[in-house]
């Protein structure tokens, strides 16, 4: 690919994409192990809605690239190192309260970067962002209601609440790091402007449930650039293992 | 149960009633288990509309329903039945009167 | 004055529906407590062997499709418990003797998937057997009961059309994935079967279940029913019933075929199968870690409750 703008599209929308794939890949393992019925079916409904928006990106990505691959070349044939999600994502989802305390912030920072994004003058990331704008405002309220009640809940979930909201915090400032792309980008939203509003947003949740807000000298990095956690090699064998198995195989 | 099992306290049932499109009135479509009014709502949400079944959803709590008792049904809903002229099929209309 | 269980026979005769609140014989209500229960219990623990293949779904199309088939089966689950509910017996007791080993659930679901094939064969055999099990339950003589069916039956055409389709793309697709194919219809087909239930001849709850209009057909009716809709539909695909007494009777246009190995359904029933030990496992494990959490969405909302008291007054 010759054209450096086409290249940076391409780009983004694979870090954007990767980030749903792999947020969808771990909420889909709670379907059949969720606290109640009701709840399965909850998840179900944000994992299918994160899946939703990773096709279309990576399918976009695809498209701009212009190399002809697909969203499945994309989400089956590419390596570790190639995957730019961030690692908040592909963390392994723990407890119900880690997994819940992971989905706001990771749903929120979705929100604040649809919501700019939508407006954008890409059509078809403002597309993608003015339908994923509503299921993720929808993800934000579902982990909200769910913080609240395990932060203010019992003394064994206000500690596990507490516990996921500090285990996941020092994967959070890779949501907002700027870089050479998103500054060259135009149509790119650069997530350090990203970062006033979600705390904001972030720190009223966790107040009003009663946990402590989260400190932490040390932030993880490295997802944007294909950096990632051990967990991650696991996630992607067994995403990746059956496509692999036969390539060139239509499903 | 056996005595002194372990459970969670249990949750109270709650009855959801969805407007499938606008000028139509709330339906009865089932029931769902949630702690609380906010979480029904939710849960009815995922569990009721995954179809866009709905444009509308009320819960209510199953205790805060009075129903009318089986037994009492003779008493009252017979009394209806002989009421025809309630119904507008029991006027004739001479042929060829219309907008009636 | 007529008698409250003349007025029940009545309604039954009437083919007309009871109603939660009605009166009915206590047989009445455990059999269709039980009959509900298993039926949601099916549901809930069917999420298992074809959950376990969301992960690795082998296109992102497949996995979409495999999340929201999943996720209706925790819908179905959820409609039934609420139709069992209404004969007054709470979802928590219900899960209790599920995970207690007191309340059975669908064999089927006692047996491996092994291979992406699977999926498709789940899809199109199991729920292909379910659909004929559960359209005629669309009609039960008890209300709640005949209303969840609908709905379910209403989702479930979609889960029977996207197993097949997994299956007809395999079949064209590679001699690897072809012969995936041919080998989960072998090792489904049986099982399969056994879904209907045993002989009507050895049949223990049948006759009565028959008389009071909670089962319309009998075990055998169904199972012939299945064969003759599922195996044309083998030979669409190019994959081989794994029965070598099958044949076609033109003069009757049904298939004769060979019975299933009962013996081995009694086993898997008596927890002998497969998976029995890992499935309940799991269901109990999810609910035994879920337990924090459902008590701390009550003591929150019983705290919210108290503040709003204390605020009206």
């Amino acid at each position: 690919m010759s054209d450096p703008r086409a290249n940076d599209l391409s780009t983004y929308s694979l870090r954007l994409g990767d980030d749903a794939l792999i947020a969808a890949q771990r909420t889909a393992e709670w379907i059949a192990a969720a606290p109640q019925l009701e709840e399965d079916v909850a998840l179900g409904n944000i994992g299918l809605d994160q899946l939703g928006q990773a096709r279309s990106l990576l399918q976009y990505a695809g498209t701009v690239e212009g190399a002809g691959r697909s969203e499945d070349d994309l989400a089956y044939f590419r390596d570790e190192r190639e995957f730019l999600n961030l690692q908040l994502c592909e963390l392994p989802n723990g407890d119900f309260a880690q997994t819940i305390a992971k989905l706001l912030y990771f749903a929120t920072y979705q929100h604040l970067l649809y919501e700019e994004l939508r407006g954008g003058t890409d059509e078809t990331l403002a597309g993608v962002a003015g339908k994923a704008v509503k299921e993720v405002a929808y993800h934000v309220d579902h982990a909200t209601q769910w913080v609240l009640r395990l932060g203010d809940g019992t003394d064994e979930s206000h500690r596990r609440m507490q516990a996921g909201l500090d285990a996941m915090w020092p994967y959070t400032a890779e949501l907002f790091a700027s870089d050479e792309l998103v500054q060259r980008l135009d149509v790119a939203v650069d997530p350090s402007t990203l970062e006033e509003e979600w705390l904001r947003r972030v720190n009223q949740v966790i107040d009003e449930s009663t946990c402590e807000r989260p400190t932490s000298a040390y932030q993880h990095s490295g997802g944007r650039d294909g950096r990632h956690t051990e967990h991650f090699g696991y996630l992607l064998a067994e995403l990746q293992h059956v496509a692999r198995s036969h390539p060139g195989a239509s499903w | 149960m056996t005595e002194g099992a372990k459970r969670a306290p249990i949750e109270p049932l709650w009855e959801v009633f969805v407007r499938s499109r606008r000028g139509l009135s709330h339906v009865h479509v089932g029931s769902l288990h949630a702690p609380d009014a906010t979480m029904a709502l939710r849960n009815a949400r995922d569990v009721y509309t995954r179809r866009q079944e709905g444009v509308s959803i009320w819960v209510v709590p199953a205790t805060d329903i009075t129903a009318s008792s089986p037994d009492e049904k003779d008493e009252f809903f017979d009394p209806a039945a002989d009421k025809v002229y309630r119904h507008p099929t029991f006027y004739q209309v001479p042929e060829g009167v219309e907008h009636l | 004055m007529l008698g409250v269980m003349d007025s029940f026979q009545a309604t039954i005769d009437a083919d007309g529906r009871i109603e939660p609140r009605d009166a009915m014989p206590e047989g009445y209500r455990k059999t269709l407590i039980r009959q509900i229960a298993q039926h949601a219990h099916s549901e809930i623990i069917g999420m298992q062997p074809e959950g376990n293949w969301i992960s690795r779904a082998p296109s992102l199309r497949r996995k979409a499709i495999l999340m929201a088939k999943v996720q209706d089966e925790a819908g179905h689950g959820l409609y039934l418990y609420a139709a069992a509910e209404t004969l007054g017996v709470d979802r928590a007791d219900l899960l209790d003797l599920l995970h207690a080993g007191k309340q059975k659930y669908s064999s089927i679901f006692n047996y491996p998937t092994l291979t992406w094939a699977d999926i498709g064969a789940i899809g199109w055999l199991v729920d292909g057997a379910a659909i004929v099990n559960q359209v005629p339950l669309c009609r039960c003589s008890y209300g709640p009961y005949a209303r969840a069916m609908v709905r379910v039956c209403k989702e479930e055409s979609f889960h029977q059309r996207q197993g097949f389709e997994i299956l007809h793309t395999l079949c064209n697709g590679t001699p690897a994935q072809k012969e995936m194919a041919q080998d989960a219809l072998n090792r489904w087909w049986w099982p399969s079967l056994m879904m209907f239930g045993p002989p009507d001849a050895s049949s223990t709850h049948s006759e009565q279940s028959m008389a009071w209009g909670i089962k319309r057909h009998s075990n055998d009716e169904l199972r012939q029913r299945f064969v003759d809709m599922t195996v044309p539909q083998a030979d669409v695909l190019g994959i081989r019933v794994p029965d070598d007494e099958l044949t076609y009777d033109e003069a009757t246009g049904r298939y004769s075929f060979t019975q299933p190995d009962f013996a081995e359904l009694y086993e898997v029933v008596k927890g002998n199968g497969p998976c029995n030990q890992e499935r309940l496992a799991h269901r109990v494990k999810a609910h035994e870690d879920g337990a924090w959490v459902r008590e701390a969405a009550a003591a929150y909302a019983e705290k919210q409750a108290k503040k709003m008291q204390g605020s009206a007054a």
